[in-house]
């Protein structure tokens, strides 16, 4: 191939490349079933008060026991699958977050409901090591939470 | 492929329950193949819908620390025998899965 070819087949790829990173940063290709803003700085977080401030702005827990029952075992055997029950029975909560302090990420789900849906979410999560489970009702602006220490005999780390 | 999401939603004292599992290894991106020692990819669900009858009752966000074949239950207020309940999941590497049941 000459030099001259080469040059011209480079040119058309970094036309090519061009275009692509432009109909990219359009947006016209996200995929089909474009998935809503999935909080990815708030999952990457470490920390608990790290992926609050992201997810809701503000960090500050109203501790709140009396009126929320975080259930989950005391004593977890297999910390790959730790079954957790959220239920409430504060008014006008918007979403359920759980978060786990000694995980390598903190954050584990957040649930967002409608009006119509109960504060009761039921589900099974993975814990690292034996840690607080906190869980974080959002009412407007405020923060309702609860937490209870769960033992892990094995982790959730496969072995 | 046919939908590999279980959905069972049951109507009582005007609440309507829904409980489903879905079929996903969830894998976290942070363990190693223990023969080859090559990092395993992460590969999980982000997102979960849950739908009454088109309309949005839960729509869930999920890291990597949720179990293995993620199950779920919530429950709402309203509903009737036969409505339509849809839950739909998209992970992180765009594939995605859905089913509908009826309310019992």
């Amino acid at each position: 191939m000459t030099t001259d070819s080469k040059r011209r087949l480079f040119l058309k790829g970094s036309l090519i490349t061009g275009l692509l990173t432009l109909a990219a940063s359009l947006g016209l290709l996200a995929p089909i079933r474009a998935l809503a803003a999935w909080p990815a700085t708030a999952f990457d977080a470490k920390k608990v008060d790290t992926a609050l401030n992201t997810l809701f702005g503000n960090s500050n827990l109203i501790d709140r026991s009396a009126d929320i029952t975080l259930t989950a075992p005391d004593l977890a055997e297999n910390g790959a699958v730790v079954p957790v029950t959220v239920q409430s029975t504060l008014e006008g909560i918007e979403s359920i977050t759980l978060l786990v302090d000694k995980n390598p990420n903190a954050l584990v789900a957040r649930f967002n409901l409608a009006k119509n849906a109960q504060p009761y979410i039921k589900t099974n999560i993975k814990m690292a090591e034996t840690s607080n489970l906190i869980a974080v009702l959002k009412a407007g602006d405020r923060l309702y939470s609860t937490s209870i220490k769960v033992k892990v005999t094995l982790n959730g780390c496969g072995n | 492929m046919a939908s590999q999401i279980k959905i069972r939603a049951t109507l009582e004292n005007g609440v309507t329950t829904v409980k489903t599992l879905m079929i996903h290894p969830m894998e976290t991106g942070l363990f190693k193949d223990k023969k080859t020692g090559d990092p395993i990819p992460a590969h999980f669900i982000k997102e979960v819908k849950c739908e009454h009858n088109g309309k949005v009752v839960v729509d869930a966000e999920y890291g990597i620390a949720i179990s293995k074949n993620p199950y779920m239950a919530f429950n709402f207020n309203g509903g009737a025998h036969g409505d339509t309940i849809k839950i739909s999941w998209v992970d992180n590497r765009g594939a995605g899965d859905s089913a509908e049941t009826t309310i019992t």
